[in-house]
């Protein structure tokens, strides 16, 4: 099983490679990609480096160019997929078809993987990227259960990727507007959910307030953390009750499901976060590679450690962590 | 230009939704979608009652078409949709991919849904290999877009092999969970939802802490806070190329909203939209929620 590991720079990727990442995932400097932030993400001169720097070590590249084409500028979509060509990906992330349509056509040779932002839930939907564009692999949304991953694994004509830990998207990825309906602007359209551009923070008198384009998200008391206001994990008023209406500031972390993703067959587990520094990229790395290996050496001892799971609460949004829609309590 | 009863989003007692479509086979609507998008449990109607239901709406001489679930995780709930894809008739609105699979291999034409992502030309042209032959557009997109998009079918020649399609009024689905929302406002997991959905028949509204109506919560689904409106635009809509402008089936209230949309092709009048519960801000390129 892979261990695939983020990075939104050049040092983020090394760290991730000298931890244990058997493969890195990366984006472009533009928004081709769902991480489509500020003083993130390569160009082509870091692009290549990038490449050079995985190769030597053996490990694998894989380009993210998961967000949709414009209509005016489809061009920008097929030139990210020229460019992660050249310069040797080794799986290309896709989400568009019209995307997919030009890279199975012009590359046939170059793995493509279905993004999750295609939001590929079912065996029906995974024949059909199967079956137009020879798809390599899917990556699964983060909205099925473990025995509904399960029962895929076992039927799927391609190999699976699933979400293994980082921030938790709780829609269908791909199908979310949520973003573009508050701010305008959308993972979909602009490579971005709730842009840190329309962000406010306001202290008053009945506390921290954190706005998103002006809507109120969140109130912090004096004794409260505040993170950063996601619009789905802020506090809400449905019939008088304020609560987390969505979904609370945590984070996804999987590493109990280790046995069961091997036993499933399982490809590769993604770690979430091209938007964090190289401190957390190393962390998880190094915790995941270190559970992954102890798994591997000793599959009926395994045990998810103390330690591993404190690393990993100190790096989670809320510092707290679920298991999210793989465990069907959580839905 | 033509108009389009969507399907209704809530979940609503068998009786209701009968007396729905009884209206709806009466009313101004030139194409009636129906069906459930949204949640396999609810079951008030089952996959032959919706066909049933369809055909009855059909034999008042109005296009009928049966539109399917947006996220499907269960082997069962595609089997379902497969009965309803392999209706014999109707026409059928894909809401996922599966469902584009699923008509592909019957060899039958579909609508893709808004739930599916088609945002450019190319991917107009890869669903119109399937076997689409109607194209509705996602909501968050703007008319500029559009406008682009549909220009660049015509250059290349397809813009004759589909309608287009636009949601224009109603409450937005804007996103899907594999969590019950409805259930978590009562504190209960999706597993005991004790389909309480039901009780809401306009969904749950979810309000900033400062009474903003920021969203609906309606089962799985999470929608607009507010009402889209684009009856200001029609005349635009039409300019442009859309076929069809849908009404969505939020209530009673649909039926009015047609003859108002309908009446804008032969008496065309400016409506002010009401800031605090109707939005048009996606057509014009701005926050969905606001009003252009």
């Amino acid at each position: 099983m892979e261990l695939l590991c983020p990075a939104g720079n050049l040092p983020a990727l090394k760290t991730a490679i000298d931890n244990g990442a058997d493969a890195v995932f990366i984006g472009m400097k533009d928004d081709t990609n769902a991480r489509h932030f500020a003083g993130l993400n390569f160009n082509d001169g870091k692009l290549a480096k990038a490449s050079d720097y995985v190769h030597q070590h053996g490990k694998k590249l894989h380009v993210a160019i998961n967000t949709f084409a414009h209509p005016d500028g489809e061009e920008r979509w097929r030139k990210a997929v020229d460019n992660a060509v050249a310069i040797g990906c080794d799986a290309l992330i896709i989400a568009d078809l019209g995307v997919l349509d030009y890279a199975a056509t012009k590359y046939p040779d170059v793995e493509r993987h279905v993004s999750v932002q295609a939001s590929t839930t079912n065996l029906e939907a995974i024949k059909f990227f199967k079956n137009n564009f020879d798809v390599e692999r899917v990556v699964l949304p983060r909205v099925l259960s473990v025995q509904q991953v399960r029962q895929l694994a076992k039927t799927s004509p391609v190999k699976l990727e699933v979400f293994a830990f980082g921030s938790l998207c709780i829609m269908s990825e791909g199908r979310c507007y949520l973003s573009s309906y508050m701010t305008g602007e959308s993972p979909n359209t602009v490579g971005a959910c709730s842009p840190a551009k329309y962000v406010r923070w306001q202290d008053t008198d009945q506390g921290l307030e954190s706005r998103l384009n002006n809507v109120l998200i969140d109130r912090y008391q004096p004794d409260e953390n505040a993170g950063y206001p996601t619009l789905c994990k802020g506090r809400f008023e449905v019939d008088n009750n304020v609560y987390h209406a969505l979904e609370e500031p945590t984070s996804l972390n999987t590493l109990e499901l280790i046995p069961e993703l091997y036993k499933m067959g399982i490809a590769s587990v993604k770690i979430e976060g091209r938007q964090r520094s190289p401190a957390y990229v190393e962390q998880v790395t190094k915790t995941w590679r270190m559970a992954l290996d102890r798994y591997q050496q000793q599959p009926e001892a395994y045990q998810v450690e103390d330690a591993w799971m404190q690393t990993l609460a100190n790096l989670s949004e809320g510092s707290q962590t679920t298991l999210g829609a793989y465990h069907r309590k959580w839905q | 230009m033509k108009f389009s009863l969507g399907p209704s989003l809530f979940f609503w007692p068998k009786q209701q939704v009968e007396s729905f479509y009884q209206q709806a086979s009466e009313s101004a609507a030139d194409i009636i979608y129906l069906g459930e998008t949204v949640c396999s449990k609810r079951r008030e109607l089952r996959a032959k009652d919706w066909l049933e239901l369809a055909k009855q709406v059909a034999a008042s001489g109005k296009q009928t078409v049966i539109s399917t679930m947006a996220l499907l995780e269960a082997p069962a709930e595609i089997q379902v949709m497969r009965k309803l894809c392999d209706n014999g008739e109707l026409l059928i609105e894909a809401n996922d991919l599966s469902a584009v699979q699923i008509m592909h291999d019957l060899k039958l034409p579909f609508v893709a849904g808004p739930a599916i992502n088609c945002y450019n030309v190319s991917t107009i042209k890869v669903l119109l290999k399937q076997g689409m032959t109607r194209w509705v557009m996602p909501v968050e997109l703007s008319g500029d877009w559009l406008k682009t998009l549909l220009a660049q079918a015509q250059e290349e020649n397809i813009r004759d092999k589909f309608e287009c399609e636009v949601f224009s009024w109603g409450y937005m689905p804007l996103a899907y969970s594999a969590r019950c929302f409805t259930a978590r406002s009562e504190d209960r997991p999706k597993d005991d939802c004790q389909l309480c959905c039901i009780k809401y028949p306009q969904g749950r509204k979810m309000n900033s802490r400062e009474g903003e109506k920021v969203f609906v919560l309606n089962g799985i689904q999470t929608m607009s806070g507010y009402q889209y409106n684009l009856v200001n635009e029609v005349a635009q809509m039409k300019d442009i190329g859309v076929d069809i402008a849908r009404i969505s089936a939020d209530s009673n209230q649909a039926f009015e909203q047609l003859n108002q949309f309908k009446q804008q092709l032969t008496q065309p009048q400016k409506y002010s939209l009401d800031g605090v519960n109707e939005c048009n801000g996606y057509w014009h390129k701005i926050a969905g929620m606001s009003v252009a």
